[in-house]
Order: C-alpha cells, then structure tokens, then sequence
C-alpha cells in the first residue's frame, strides 16, 4: 500500500492493528459462513469435513427454489418500475428550475431515511384499509417505492454532469425530443440508469422487513424463506444459500460500481 | 445590398415573472443580409447571447417576431430551423465518433447514409481534419474540437450559421488562427454567419457588419470601420478602442461652417451633420491617434491649449497625457517612426490639434 505521509493519521502507531480489527469485524462473520457452507457436519457450528454437498441439496429444494423465484420476480418488476420512474423523475428535476424544487428532492430520496418499520407497517395498513389482497403484487408495489431513490441518485448524478448543451445539439441538428432523447440522452445516461437498476435489485432482492410485512401467506421470499429456516435450526444449507445469494449481491454491485465509472 | 436573410422586428425577451423579472433583451430591430458575417458584439448580459438563442429558436421571443427570408419563425423549434449552431462549448456528442458527429444533423433529415459519408468526408477536408473521421471528440485537442463542431454545424448546409462566443475557449494564438479560418470558411460556404462575442478586436477583425449592443438594446450597426471611426454613443466610442470625451457647446464657426467651443474660447471646427436637437453640453469622442501634438506657438489651425502632464514610451509609439485648459485630460497617441518630430517633456505648454474630421458628436 502506498502510505501519503501528508495524512497526519499514518503517524498514528495502531493504525494497522486498528485496521485490521476494523475489517476483522465486518468480514469476518461472512468469511466463517462461508466456510461453514463446505462443513460436512449437519450441525453448522462443528468442523468435521469439506463437502460441496450443501449446495447440491439447497439447489433442488423445491420450496427454496419457489422462493427463489419470488424473489427474481419481485426484483425484476421492482426494479424495471422504479428504475422507469426514477429516470423521468431525474430528467424532471434537471431540466429547468421550479418552485418547491428542494422540497420535492428531499421527498424523493426521504424513503433512505424512514426507518423500514415504519414504512412496513404503513405499508401494510394501507394495503388492509384499501383492501387488497397481499401476495406477491404488494411486495412489487412495496419494494418500487423504496427502490425509486436507490436508483435515482446515480441517474440524478450523471445528469448533472451532462452539458445542457448536449440535448440542444441535437434539436439544433434536426433532431425532435425524442430523436434527441434517444441518440443523445439516453446513450450518455445509460451506465447512470443501468448502475441504478444493478443497486436497485440487489436492495430488493435483500429486502426482508417490508417483504414480511406485506407478503402474507403464500408470497414467500428467499429472506423469508431463510429465516423460517433459522428458527427450525442452522444447519449448513442456510450457509449454502446465503453464500449464494451473498455471489449474486457481490456481482451485481461490482458490475454496477464499474458501470458508474464508464466517462466519455 | 443583398437580400434580407433574417429580420428581427422589436424583439423582446424576459425572464421570470414579478419583482424577480429580468429584462434580457427590449424590443430589437435589425436586418441580417444574406452571405454576410455580422457580428453581436457587447460586454456580458447585454442581450446578445439571447438574441442568438432566439434566432436560433432555443428561447421564445417575449414580444416581437424574427423573419427568415420573410417567413415568421416564432412558432418553429429549433429541429425545425435551417440554422445551425457552433455551441461555446461545443457540445460534440462524447458517445459518437467525430464522422458520426458530422453525419448527425445529415441523418436526421433524412439524407442516405452514402452521400452524408461524401458530405462528412468534404466537411473534414473544409476544416483540413481529413484524418480524423474515425476518432472521438476526447481524443481531439480544443481547437481540434472546435473545428468539429464547425464542420457539423456547416454539413446540412444551413441558411444561417450562428456562432455562440466559439473562440473563447481557445489560447490567444489558436484564436488568431480561427479567426483567419472562421472568415475563409464564411467566404468559401457563402453562408452567413451570425457572430456573438465580447471581444472587439475579433470583431473588428472578422466582421462584415458588427452590432453593437448594451443592456438588451442595439445601440449601433455598421461595418468595422464605421463603427470605430463615427461611433454614435459614448458605450460604442469607449467599448471598441481607446478615446477621448470632451464636453462642449455646438456653435456657428466664424468662417459659416460648424464647430464646437470647448470654453476659454477654444473653438474647434468640424464636419459631421448633427441633427441639432441638442447644442449644449454635447458630448465628443475624440480617437487618440487622430490627435496631433505641437509647441504652443505653433499656428496650426484647430488646435487647444494645454499642458502635459505625463509622457510613456511604447517602442511603436509615444502617449501623451496633456490637461487642455479648462478641459478634461486627453490622451495623444503619437507614432514614433522616421517623420516623427515631436518631444515634448512633463510641464511643457502644447497645442493638440483636432483635424476636423476626427471629431465625433455623440448621442449621448
């Protein structure tokens, strides 16, 4: 690592040791799981072998693939709505200045904010009291709504770095609105919009206190499913699908993080 | 003088509403000929920039109404305009090669991708980048990039090519380049250009007609010469070059003729036709090179008394300062050359003499 002598803090002895236990602390629970996912023994906690077994059985569990599958459901149609709406939001709060704009700003990013308990039970009493059905629908309607500022912000961000001219460029070269949206717009905000969908799915696929809330009998997701699992008791297949499901968050942030860096 | 390409009639434009309303430009005439490179030329927030954007449909007029070739435009959005424009900031599309750049505004009206290729091809050789068709603006240098977004704006061919402050990017010696290169390409397109800048020596350098304007308002059009030489107000005298302002009233000249008494009767004769709705009090501007400097005892007619009060040394030429009696200080620009004559020190009694020609009576 290359040190900056500038930064008054490297002069400080136990950084390293500080470090250390800083990252000791956050991964280390997520390397153990890990590790106990290849333990032979059904008790998780007790070493006795390597095995790769746990993945075959949690692959044909049935009621894990069910949720599963929920799950990819909730989060795609989450994420195309809110990722749709987040994008027309953005390109209304850019162009051009109204009054009330900061207010509106705060409100679209405030569901970060609101503690998920409050939204879930909100949520919930509002489904009851129209009366709809919970199921799979008012998890997708749940999880749009606090998806909608994950994918916003890095959209919002891309196009404040675009120059306004841009777009006029294009009207100016014959190009009407949507022409221009669609030559010019839309390819410079892509990776904005695409960094937003990645963030977005992940959250919702992750999501468990909204999706509890709401979902009701029948609509069961894989975080639901995992903790049903815990309270029977852990055995190494919950390690299994956490790993799992730990790969996928892994690969979507990545590629999301990398996307958001593409500059022309 | 040719045919009329756009005409501004009493063009307005304001921005917000209530107390907070801006006034950006109020109720503006003027024509623009056909394969002329006019020029908008006036310090910042003088309405320039917005007339340009309301040419070129970017902005709606508040009031008013621009004509091109004697059709309204008002009601027209920009991609329905045969005017292209040369952004300040160029605005090239970072996602589409420099080729693809130049074929866009080709593409979008519908031209065949083979014959927007030969356009491009002949647009790069234009602005002498035939080589970098196949490159993306990032890999271009400023004046690169610049001569890119020439090249794109001329392809579709556009009646009208408006140019927002397009050199100001640029290092002073590119900008002397463009400058050269912008007229070339005005003459050999014969399109006309529509110039904005805050810039008076690009202005006067480039321009066939140049519009000089202040606080949303037009204050004088002509040609480069005209407008340096007889500028109607004391903005259009101060802004472009250097001058002197003397206060005077406008008398009868002994001889018939008119002239103007600076006081202490210092009497000057001149020749402008001045409509004579105002004789007292009138401002004159008075170029620094124009002037010329002699002992006191000189007999040189149509001179004024004064003192110098400073004398700096340029290499090409001299500058007096010399306090006229009972008058402002001027400044006398002398030409140090061959024929040169004239030294004079601090505190020595001198005549400036003011040919009568040189003597300009301003509006305000």
């Amino acid at each position: 690592m290359k040190v900056d002598a500038s930064n008054p803090l490297w002069r400080f002895r136990g950084i390293t040791s500080t470090a250390m236990f800083f990252f000791a602390y956050l991964y280390l629970p997520i390397v153990v799981l890990i590790a106990l996912s290849f333990n032979e023994n059904r008790l998780a906690t007790i070493w006795t072998g390597f095995t790769t077994d746990w993945y075959l059985v949690a692959l044909s569990n049935d009621d894990m693939l069910r949720a599963a599958q929920n799950s990819l459901v909730v989060a795609v149609s989450a994420t195309v709505i809110a990722t749709i709406a987040a994008t027309l939001a953005a390109m209304g709060m850019t162009r051009g200045r109204f009054r009330g704009e900061n207010g509106v700003s705060a409100m679209l990013v405030l569901p970060l904010l609101v503690p998920e308990i409050v939204t879930a039970i909100a949520t919930l009493l509002f489904f009851v009291a129209i009366g709809i059905k919970l199921g799979l629908l008012t998890i997708i309607v749940a999880h749009t709504v606090f998806c909608i500022p994950f994918a916003y912000l890095p959209i919002r961000a891309r196009l404040e770095g675009m120059d306004p001219s841009l777009a006029e460029a294009a009207n100016d070269l014959y190009a009407n609105e949507w022409q221009a949206f669609k030559r010019v717009t839309l390819p410079l905000l892509w990776p904005g919009i695409l960094s937003g969908a990645m963030l977005s799915f992940i959250i919702s696929l992750d999501d468990f206190v909204i999706s509890y809330f709401v979902g009701g009998a029948g609509a069961t997701t894989l975080p639901i499913y995992i903790f049903g699992m815990i309270r029977i008791g852990i055995t190494p297949e919950v390690n299994a699908i956490s790993a799992m499901m730990l790969l996928v968050s892994i690969i979507f942030v990545s590629v999301s993080f990398l996307i958001d860096r593409i500059r022309y | 003088m040719s045919e009329v390409v756009i005409s501004a009639q009493s063009v307005g434009k304001t921005f917000g509403a209530g107390p907070d309303m801006v006034k950006a430009l109020g109720g503006v005439s003027v024509d623009i000929f056909q394969n002329e490179f006019f020029t908008m030329l006036g310090p910042s927030g003088c309405g320039k920039t917005t007339l340009l954007r309301l040419i070129g449909g970017f902005e709606q007029a508040s009031y008013g109404q621009i004509l091109l070739e004697g059709q309204p435009l008002n009601d027209l959005p920009p991609f329905k305009r045969p005017i292209n424009t040369v952004f300040q900031s160029y605005a090239l599309f970072p996602h589409l090669t420099v080729r693809q750049n130049i074929t866009f505004g080709l593409e979008m009206k519908s031209v065949s991708r083979r014959e927007a290729n030969a356009r491009a091809d002949e647009m790069l050789d234009l602005v002498q980048l035939a080589e970098y068709g196949d490159r993306v603006p990032s890999q271009l240098s400023g004046g690169q990039q610049q001569r890119i977004a020439l090249a794109r704006a001329l392809a579709p061919a556009p009646k009208v090519l408006l140019l927002d402050e397009p050199l100001s990017a640029l290092d002073l010696k590119l900008r002397k380049e463009m400058q050269v290169e912008l007229k070339r390409l005005q003459t050999e397109t014969g399109i006309t250009f529509v110039f904005v800048t805050h810039d008076q020596e690009e202005a006067l350098a480039m321009s066939d007609r140049i519009a000089v304007m202040q606080s949303g308002q037009i204050l004088q059009v002509g040609g480069p010469r005209e407008i340096y030489e007889q500028p109607t107000h004391r903005f259009v005298a101060d802004f472009i070059g250097d001058s002197n302002f003397l206060i005077g009233d406008l008398v009868e000249a002994p001889n018939g003729g008119r002239a103007i008494n600076f006081g202490e009767s210092q009497v000057i004769n001149f020749t402008q036709d001045v409509a004579a709705d105002k004789s007292n009090d009138v401002t004159v501007s008075i170029r620094p090179e124009r002037l010329d400097i002699v002992g006191a005892d000189s007999a040189v007619a149509n001179q004024l008394a004064g003192t110098v009060r400073a004398v700096t040394y340029f290499g090409t030429d001299t500058t007096y300062r010399v306090d006229l009696d009972g008058q402002a200080t001027v400044t006398v620009r002398m030409q140090n050359g061959d024929g040169a004559t004239a030294q004079f020190a601090q505190g020595d009694r001198v005549g400036v003499v003011v040919p009568s020609d040189a003597i300009r009576v301003l509006v305000d």
